[in-house]
């Protein structure tokens, strides 16, 4: 168990990065506490594997330095680390019984054989692959075999952390549902600190105490899921997170007023811009109200997707999405209006604004 | 669902089974021919039965070659086999290094078999080869007109160079074949270079490692072209494998009949062997 310290990490796959653009991970400067449960999330190619096989060791950063509780790791393998990870695609070792394949760590690390037996039959007893000790791993199906890596990580239970590196893609979405429950209550049991890498939002939110936003090599915001939704720091991050995600409206501000084309949208503050910056508002589509009354709109497509409706419109010239209760009236002369205390204020892409 | 029964596979199934027997079933059958009859020339036979096979099956130059090829495809799978994986291990994964090594790797491929034998021949003389010249320079008597061992000795080592390689390139193909993330996950699990090659690699290689020890072993049993210009069978016979005998008999004493019996058990063997070394190799694969 341990802190995990990112100091000033950044790395490029090829040699004598020098620009920018030549790093995959910008810059990353973040203190993880022990006992957490974080993920990572982001669009493919943003930088979350890589971030991941740093702290595992499989990759050694460009710059900056790792520590695990304190004490520097940069330089150390992944074998001294002593760190568990769960790949996207199951591994295991064909030739060897699905009891051989978790006892594998365990026998690596000389752990005397009757402590061996009792982790590993605790170990098949949670992942419900008893049954199944004595076969050959090669036969399983995908699930199983990857039930088995997971397995393999969580065997050791004396690990300084876990890492997934979005392990659940090849489950189908009922066994999804049933693993990440099992990872949850296996986490409360044990207290390791948890690294888990997806791009699927409902996965992180329902999983993590604290998400990890990245993008383009970055992390642009790590907070709570309901930060993540109220607050976005980025406009990327109101845009990949919620379903559909928050509407980013180009705007003027003038005092507690943000103009968008012809119209005045009320702010419940005055932010504060420097001139030149590029402006723009976010909504939530579930902050939007929609009826008789407020700026027109012109509805394009009305999606019914069970609980809610999803409204598609024209707003100023500008797609905007808009969440409606069922049974909510739409009327063909539709207006909306916004919530002002849940609208947030970019300069450049950032959020900016009096609270925090 | 009903089965359709369809004849137009007739149609393109056919032109292959006429170049199969013009090329094989046909040549074949005369084997089968001359070897359950006798002639003394002029075009006439006479019936022979079993005659030829019960000779041949009691003649001690068979059984003396047979033998003698068996150990050499025996040694010859046991250097190239466990060399050849062992030099893919140690290929290059990535950059300029792989097509490198995979050009140096196939040129011993690209060489016509008599070519080989040539070069090993001349390699090998004592007074113009650069082999037998340095060897005799450092002090060894080597020479392989003479000293059946050392027949011996040059043509294993002209096999491992010829087709060390093909064992070679199969492996890497399986090897490359693994993703990086069972290398990683090996690294998290603590596992040791054995270990690593014992549980990943070699269960990857598993496959292509099958099919190199079944062509090595029905090449090297039916090896002829190499140790005939490098040795021509000698000294005395000690490097006449089975070929080398078969056309011994059938061209050089005209032996048609023992020749034709001789082909036939020769080619049983090789069908026999190839299936049980087959059949283990697969079978270890099924059980579950």
């Amino acid at each position: 168990m341990a802190r995990i310290t990112l100091d000033h990490i950044r790395h490029a796959y090829g040699p004598n990065p020098s620009s920018e653009k030549d790093y995959a991970l910008r810059e990353v400067d973040h203190e993880w506490e022990d006992g957490g449960a974080y993920a990572l999330l982001g669009p493919s190619g943003c930088g979350k594997t890589t971030l991941l096989n740093i702290i595992s060791g499989l990759l050694h950063p460009s710059h900056g330095r790792i520590l695990f509780g304190g004490k520097d790791v940069t330089d150390l393998s992944t074998q001294e680390r002593n760190i568990a990870q769960v790949f996207q695609f199951p591994v295991i070792y064909d030739t060897m019984t699905v009891y051989d394949n978790l006892a594998f760590p365990l026998r690596n690390r000389n752990v005397p054989e009757a402590e061996v037996d009792r982790r590993v039959r605790d170990m098949l007893e949670i992942i419900d692959l008893a049954d199944w000790s004595n076969r050959k791993a090669q036969r399983l199906t995908a699930d199983q075999k990857q039930k088995i890596s997971l397995g393999r990580g969580l065997v050791r239970n004396d690990v300084n952390a876990i890492l997934f590196d979005e392990p659940l893609t090849v489950i189908d979405p009922h066994m999804k549902w049933v693993l990440r429950s099992q990872l949850k209550r296996l986490h409360k049991q044990f207290g390791f600190t948890m690294v888990y890498v997806t791009h699927d939002q409902t996965e992180a939110l329902t999983f993590a105490d604290k998400v990890v936003v990245m993008f383009e090599g970055e992390i642009v915001q790590i907070g709570t899921p309901a930060e993540l939704f109220e607050r976005p720091r980025h406009t990327f991050v109101g845009y990949f997170i919620g379903s559909p995600g928050m509407n980013v409206l180009p705007a003027r501000l003038e005092g507690s007023n943000a103009h968008v084309g012809a119209q005045a949208v009320a702010l419940d503050h005055a932010p504060d811009v420097k001139a030149g910056d590029r402006i723009e508002i976010g909504i939530r589509p579930e902050f939007i109200r929609i009826g008789r009354e407020g700026m027109p709109v012109r509805i394009s497509r009305v999606e019914d997707i069970g609980r809610h409706r999803i409204v598609r419109a024209e707003f100023e010239g500008q797609p905007i999405a808009i969440v409606s209760a069922e049974g909510e009236d739409i009327p063909a002369e539709a207006r909306i209006s916004f919530d002002p205390s849940a609208v947030n204020i970019y300069a450049n892409s950032w959020r900016i604004g009096a609270k925090v | 669902m009903e089965k359709t029964w369809n004849n137009k596979a007739w149609f393109l199934v056919t032109p292959v089974l006429l170049l199969v027997a013009f090329s094989a079933v046909i040549p074949l059958m005369t084997v089968v021919n001359y070897s359950v009859q006798d002639t003394f020339g002029n075009n006439e036979f006479f019936w022979a039965g079993t005659d030829w096979f019960v000779q041949m099956l009691h003649s001690s130059r068979f059984w003396d070659a047979l033998v003698r090829n068996l150990i050499f495809s025996f040694v010859i799978l046991l250097i190239e086999i466990p060399l050849g994986i062992f030099i893919a291990l140690n290929m290059p994964k990535h950059g300029i290094g792989v097509p490198v090594c995979l050009v140096l790797m196939a040129l011993p491929l690209l060489i016509p078999w008599n070519v080989v034998g040539t070069i090993w021949q001349v390699f090998g003389r004592v007074d113009i080869g650069l082999l037998g010249h340095a060897l005799e320079a450092i002090g060894i008597d080597y020479n392989y007109v003479r000293n059946p061992s050392d027949a011996w000795a040059t043509v294993i080592l002209m096999d491992v160079w010829h087709w060390t390689s093909l064992v070679v390139l199969l492996c890497y193909a399986g090897l490359v074949s693994i993703p990086d993330a069972y290398y990683q996950a090996a690294k998290i699990d603590g596992a040791s270079r054995w270990a690593v090659f014992r549980y990943i690699q070699l269960p990857k290689m598993k496959r292509v490692l099958l099919i190199a020890v079944l062509l090595r072993f029905m090449d090297s049993f039916m090896i002829y072209t190499e140790p005939f210009v490098v040795t021509g069978g000698g000294p005395g016979n000690s490097t006449t494998f089975l070929s080398i005998d078969l056309v011994k008999m059938a061209i050089g004493q005209f032996d048609l009949g023992p020749a034709a019996a001789m082909s036939i058990i020769y080619f049983l063997i090789i069908l026999l062997m190839s299936w049980v070394f087959y059949t283990v190799m697969t079978s270890s694969d099924a059980d579950a």
